[in-house]
């Protein structure tokens, strides 16, 4: 469903991605590993189409289409979701209201009638449960004041709402407690079937131990090094990168 | 965002710059007493009134135009004016719709205003003013019934003098400033609002002012009186056709509030900005100010600031009743070449006087966006409370933002709260908001929201909506 052919991307003029290969099928979760500056959160920007991220050659197919010529917003209604290692916080947006406001966006794209407000409210009670986010959070403004749980917790919420088709999350293990680490890995496996996959970037093997990748790369220098399955992250959890 | 190209949000910028082609009847160009006196005969004054206009002409000629603003004025020739215009054949204001010239009635429609009561918006009565005159009131007969003055000025002043007499020039003297003496020498018309003692006007009135015919200044005066115990909520909104020369749109609002009374005055400027470079455009130069002249009462101005070449605007509120209460919420939007100056003044002169000020400006392109407030806390004003909050919103880095908030304290039992913020719109925010799923516009349109929300919640539900997307389309091309 993703594939990735000798990508190479530089940023700030700084060559970071280097013909970089890979190869994601449907319903498969990959964890990518490696040492800061590796360029681990450089394909999930790339993918996702930050700007200055360029792209000097190679190709991205996501489902068969050209990802690269697509606006950030087109590849998000396409099905691509990137969990932020930072999310961003907008002041005087609050929570509900957005995230409304990007269900809707993707009801457009299926040319679906904006969803009514009693309906969303229903689903919005539900999705929050599961991840233990009480309501009164969406009532303040989206990820503005939130501690660092709430905000990969909100994250994994947008996820859940949006129903992505590849999901990409950036470190989102960090700033989590372990209590917290455990209710949003369990509220990640259950968004795991067969037509959805992963892209799992981190550093530790804690989050790996509650979602269970299929493979693990290991990435060094802009390329993948090592290509293996769990018991690579186990490995490297022992013995370092070197 | 580096493919989103500026085309893609050009499409709907202006939409009310049309010229309606109907014929206009003008007193020649030029600013002296003869021309004063024939647009007192036009409108048939009484004796009285031509002799305050004189008296205001007067005074102009020792007054010169004031500089404070933070804006670059072009010159402007006031003998190269025209200082009134209206639709020919207008001798007197249609007593039905089916008499106004349907050039009009589809002009209105195209902006949004239908003015045939069955279409009108549920709630809310309407008086047009084209160019210098009213040419539609509409819902009279059913707020005359419960004793509310709804008209144009210049038939108040012949209906009600004794009103008009007794409150105009009350709240902003003719010696007032350059601009406003001009006004109290030329205006043509404007509405006219009374609340008797104890109603509460149970709809919105509002008025739409259309500047159509070129090379003609605006210069419309509004009077809202409140009576003791009485409220209601006032709307205005403006727009222009689009056009390279510069109009003068310089109007004068005075509104009274007695013992109890509650007066919302709520705006809607969208006067035609100019185009990307800054060629053309309204020069809004205008006074506004409330007088809580009895105790307990409250004048709250909101105002929605997205047109003009240059606004240049300070509703103000003067405290004098014990108890009462100035509000001052304001939205200002600028972009391309827009310039900005406005705040209010908040004169504190009565015992537990409380002003609250809420000011956003949000500024795009290479526009300038100013805030300039006074609270001033007079000897007597016991216990007199401010807080005043002004919030700055930068698009992009070649705009400029400016806060002057200026204290004048005599009472030492006051207190003055203020804070203030800029901040930007990040390409973090808008990248965020876009992995989303919201396009470029869409993501911008709901950060700016966000940041004004506050304001726009002041404003009647009717309008609300339509404000919100005004805000979304004065900022278009401001991104990508």
């Amino acid at each position: 469903m993703l594939e990735i052919k000798n990508l190479n991307v530089t940023v700030e003029e700084k060559q970071i991605l280097k013909n970089l290969n890979l190869n994601i099928g449907k319903g498969e979760v990959h964890a990518i590993m490696g040492p800061n500056g590796s360029g681990k959160s450089t394909i999930a920007h790339t993918l996702a189409g930050k700007p200055n991220y360029n792209v000097e050659s190679g190709e991205v197919n996501l489902n068969g289409e050209d990802l690269l010529s697509k606006d950030p917003y087109e590849r998000s209604l396409n099905g691509l979701f990137l969990a932020f290692q930072y999310p961003i916080e907008l002041p005087g947006v609050t929570n509900a209201s957005y995230l409304k406001q990007i269900v809707n966006a993707h009801r457009k794209s299926r040319k679906e009638t904006p969803i009514d407000a009693g309906e969303f409210l229903k689903i919005l009670k539900e999705k929050s449960k599961l991840l233990d986010i009480p309501m009164d959070m969406h009532s303040r403004f989206v990820n503005a004041g939130f501690s660092g749980g709430e905000k990969k917790k909100n994250e994994v919420l947008q996820m859940d709402l949006l129903n992505p088709s590849l999901i990409i999350m950036d470190e989102t293990d960090s700033g989590l407690d372990v209590d917290a680490l455990k209710t949003t890995a369990e509220a990640i496996n259950k968004l795991r079937n067969d037509e959805r996959s992963f892209i799992i970037i981190t550093h530790y093997l804690r989050l790996l131990e509650y979602i269970e990748p299929d493979y693990v790369h290991v990435f060094q220098n802009g390329s993948v090094i090592e290509t293996g399955d769990k018991t690579l992250a186990s490995r490297i959890d022992q013995e370092g990168y070197s | 965002m580096n493919k989103v190209s500026k085309d893609n949000f050009t499409q709907e910028k202006y939409k009310y710059g049309f010229v309606t082609e109907i014929e206009s009847e003008k007193i020649p160009k030029g600013l002296n007493e003869d021309v004063i006196k024939l647009i007192s005969k036009k409108k048939n004054e009484p004796e009285w009134m031509l002799e305050w206009r004189l008296s205001a002409f007067k005074r102009l000629e020792n007054m010169s135009v004031p500089k404070w603003a933070k804006a670059e004025i072009d010159e402007i020739d006031f003998q190269d004016l025209y200082y009134y215009s209206s639709p020919k054949d207008f001798k007197e204001k249609p007593k039905s719709l089916d008499e106004v010239d349907p050039k009009l009635l589809e002009t209105y429609e195209k902006l949004g205003i239908p003015l045939k009561e069955q279409k009108v918006l549920a709630g809310v009565a309407v008086d047009a003013v084209f160019d210098s005159v009213s040419v539609a009131t509409t819902f009279k007969e059913k707020l005359n019934e419960i004793g509310v003055i709804f008209c144009p000025i210049s038939e108040a002043i012949q209906k009600h003098p004794e009103l008009v007499k007794k409150y105009i020039g009350s709240v902003i003297p003719v010696t007032d400033h350059f601009y406003a003496t001009l006004n109290s020498a030329v205006f043509s018309d404007g509405s006219f609002v009374y609340i008797p003692k104890g109603v509460k006007c149970p709809m919105e009135l509002s008025t739409y002012f259309r500047i159509n015919a070129s090379e003609t200044g605006q210069f419309e005066r509004t009077l809202i009186i409140a009576d003791e115990g009485s409220y209601v909520s006032y709307l205005e909104g403006c727009t222009a056709p689009m056009r390279d020369e510069n109009q003068l749109h310089a109007a004068n609002v005075e509104l009274v509030a007695l013992d109890d009374a509650e007066i919302k005055y709520s705006t809607v400027q969208n006067w035609y900005p100019g185009d990307e470079n800054g060629k053309g455009g309204i020069y809004n130069f205008v006074t506004k100010r409330g007088l809580c002249k009895g105790k307990n009462s409250k004048i709250s101005w909101t105002q929605i600031e997205t047109g003009s070449a240059i606004t240049w605007k300070y509703p103000s509120c003067i405290l004098r009743g014990d108890n009462s209460t100035g509000e001052f919420y304001s939205v200002a939007i600028t972009n391309n070449y827009q310039q900005a100056d406005t705040g209010t003044k908040m004169i504190h002169l009565g015992k537990n006087t409380k002003s609250r000020i809420i000011s956003k400006g949000i500024s795009a392109g290479k526009s300038s966006n100013t805030y300039r407030g006074l609270v001033s806390f007079h000897k007597k004003a016991k216990n007199a409370k401010n807080f005043t909050q002004c919030d700055s919103l930068l698009v992009g880095s070649e705009c400029k933002a400016n806060t002057i908030p200026l204290t004048e304290n005599s009472s030492n039992s006051s207190s003055i709260e203020h804070e203030a913020t800029t901040s930007k719109i990040s390409d973090e925010q808008l990248f965020y908001c876009m992995q989303r799923g919201l396009d470029a516009e869409e993501a911008q349109s709901l950060i700016v929201n966000g940041f004004c929300k506050e304001v726009l919640q002041k404003l009647p539900m009717e309008f609300a909506v339509e404000a919100q997307k005004l805000v979304s389309i004065s900022l278009e091309g401001s991104v990508g």
